[in-house]
């Protein structure tokens, strides 16, 4: 049982649990507690700091903003008109609370409130899939497109698009940018002759590399009547993200220890082979970091690119918040960068264990 | 003619100011069936002697012919076995036996590869170990898959480049033994590379020393004139080995003198007197 736990536990990448583990097996007790509380009490001592400071910042960021609008009343409108706004304040009435960095619980509060909205928001769709269902049957039957829902898609379904985009992307930088640093990384004369271009390339915005991606795609979808957001959007995280892969996939394929080459001419393996048998494998791990290094980059510059192209996500629900400015919209922004932190995170660990599964290089970490 | 010819055989690396000239003047003949060792010291060009017979390398100038052919690429009649065993770390034992087996024998079938590749795994006594890697081995243990490979694609010589060499002094002599026994039953030609002149006196017929490089060269040969099989430890009391030994190793000394004496590095010795303690508070209490 514990060791089923301890393995599962370090493939998750969750092995700071170990010590927890063996303590409750009752094991080398007092090893075990030292390595606990560094392990995972300390950690949590960092969260709660953490938290602390938050808290503490946005109670002092409230105060000024609270003390500047009774101020504000004081010299405009008079000691009445201060007053009134002092007790607003203290009273907690939405209508006139300081729009500021958001407590801790504030942002709980939201966190809440979108889950509760998504899920008002799935009751509805389904309510309207049973509703449109007979009507959707007619309408195929007379080869017509179904009525689809078309209401405001809650944070939940946000965060599903942005994931969706940001694997398009990727497979789309996976696809293109390996082929091409296996065959770039195997030539010498190639290599030389591309490396200015992709050294000029690699370091351009996100932003520019989005409006070139829109004057390409939008002239190529002239006649479409499609959504073109999700395109624009993905091609250009494809796009921004690939040349991580492109670099690294490169170098690990010319940088393959020369033992194996070697090894490959003695044994006189043909060239297919000798690519996929010997210089790949050799070359995954690079290639590997390569990868990982891309879903970082793509997963980041997401959210510029959703909000810059206002196609549904992550991104665009930032930017609308913002642009809304109720009374909630600050901590609902808050959430969404968890989220995202969250989720770029989550995104990093899975690929390490991929790497770990398929690379020889099991030191693969963090 | 001879099996395996090296004719005048220069090598340099780098050009103008860069140009090092490992290899001068090398000429060696090698019968079918003999064993040659090549005795030298650490960086004096053996492994890129040794990359110029098995095809890695080519001449400056000179020729290498092999069965009267020159060697102008690798082939699998020269199977080799290097110095740091050059395992594949992602493939097991048995997969990197495999993938020799089956480039050596294209047109076998699934079940020849598979009896071939599990035959020699077991001549170098690995079969416990044929599913596991490179990394989960020992240094002996890995040679020995070395070994395993570089003989089943049934090479008709064998090129070993200082292949014991890391290895502790107990794993070295078994693995010795291992490798005449296998050379003795199909004769083979071997030429062995080494660094360890008991080595190749307990191994070999001839033994070559080589001048440390630069401008490395073949100084005279050492005939073995002992009975095979040599016991180890008969060895020691026999006045041939001791003779030859004794030979050798003054030879190798000469260079080694000769290479000391003719270098112009100076050591700057630290400039420090001894400490004189006699006054020492601490030790007059």
């Amino acid at each position: 049982m514990k060791d089923v736990l301890l393995k599962v536990f370090r493939f998750l990448g969750l092995g700071f649990l170990e010590p927890v583990v063996k303590l409750a097996a009752g094991e080398d007790k007092k090893k075990n507690s030292i390595e606990t509380f560094k392990k995972v009490i300390a950690p949590l001592a960092a969260m709660f700091l953490f938290i602390g400071v938050w808290y503490s910042g946005s109670k002092s960021l409230y105060n000024t903003e609270a003390d500047y609008a009774i101020e504000k009343a004081l010299s405009e409108r008079g000691e009445a008109a201060s007053e009134e706004v002092r007790d607003c304040i203290e009273s907690g009435d939405i209508t006139c609370q300081p729009n500021t960095l958001p407590s801790p619980s504030q942002v709980w509060d939201s966190f809440e409130l979108l889950i509760e909205d998504h899920k008002q928001i799935s009751e509805s769709k389904k309510a309207f899939k049973l509703k449109t269902q007979s009507l959707n049957k007619k309408r195929a039957e007379q080869g017509k497109d179904p009525i689809v829902y078309t209401g405001r898609p809650s944070f939940v379904d946000q965060i599903k698009t942005s994931i969706k985009t940001v694997f398009a992307g990727f497979l789309l930088a996976f696809l293109f940018a390996t082929p091409i640093g296996i065959v770039i990384g195997l030539s010498e004369t190639l290599r030389n002759s591309f490396n200015w271009l992709i050294q000029i390339l690699k370091p351009v915005s996100p932003v520019v590399w989005l409006l070139l991606v829109f004057m390409i795609v939008k002239t190529l979808t002239k006649d479409s009547t499609g959504d073109t957001s999700f395109v624009i959007s993905f091609i250009s995280v494809g796009l921004c993200s690939m040349w991580a892969t492109l670099v690294n996939t490169a170098v690990g394929v010319s940088s393959v220890d020369k033992d194996y080459i070697n090894v490959a001419k003695v044994l006189r393996l043909g060239t297919f082979q000798k690519i996929f048998k010997v210089i790949l494998p050799a070359a995954l791990p690079l290639i590997f970091t390569g990868l990982r290094i891309t879903l970082s980059v793509a997963w980041m510059v997401l959210i510029a690119i959703e909000l810059l192209a206002q196609s549904p996500g992550l991104g665009s629900f930032v930017w609308e918040e913002f642009q809304n400015g109720a009374n909630d919209s600050n901590s609902k922004i808050i959430v969404a960068m968890f989220v995202i932190g969250l989720i770029g995170f989550l995104l990093d660990r899975i690929m390490l264990t991929i790497q770990k599964l398929v690379s020889f290089d099991k030191g693969a970490d963090v | 003619m001879a099996y395996l010819e090296l004719n005048n055989i220069t090598k340099n690396f780098g050009a103008g100011a860069n140009l090092t000239e490992v290899l001068d003047d090398i000429n060696l003949h090698i019968e079918e069936g003999e064993f040659v060792a090549i005795v030298g010291f650490t960086g004096s060009g053996k492994t890129t002697l040794v990359n110029l017979i098995n095809g890695l390398e080519t001449p400056t100038s000179g020729e290498v012919l092999f069965k009267g052919n020159p060697v102008e690429d690798t082939s699998h009649e020269r199977g080799v076995i290097f110095q740091n065993y050059s395992l594949l770390p992602w493939l097991t034992v048995y997969q990197n036996v495999e993938m020799a087996v089956k480039e050596a024998f294209p047109n076998e079938s699934k079940s020849f590869i598979n009896e071939r590749v599990r035959e020699y795994v077991d001549m170098v006594n690995l079969s416990p170990a044929i599913s596991k890697r490179p990394k989960e081995l020992s240094g002996g243990m890995r040679q020995r898959v070395s070994v395993a490979r570089a003989l089943s694609m049934d090479p008709e010589m064998i090129i070993m480049d200082e292949p014991l060499g890391a290895l502790d002094a107990l794993t070295r002599g078994n693995l010795q033994d291992e490798i005449l026994n296998i050379w003795n039953k199909n004769k083979r030609t071997a030429l062995l590379i080494t660094n360890d002149v008991d080595e190749g006196i307990y191994m070999a017929d001839r033994i070559i020393p080589l001048k440390p490089g630069p401008k490395a060269t073949l100084g005279p040969e050492f005939k073995i004139n002992i009975e095979r099989p040599r016991d180890k430890t008969d060895l020691n009391d026999n006045p041939e080995y001791k003779k030859t030994r004794n030979a050798i190793i003054e030879y190798l000394m000469d260079i080694g003198n000769e290479r000391s004496s003719t270098s112009d590095k100076v050591y700057e010795l630290p400039d420090i007197e001894p400490k004189d303690f006699r006054w020492d508070n601490r030790l007059s209490r």
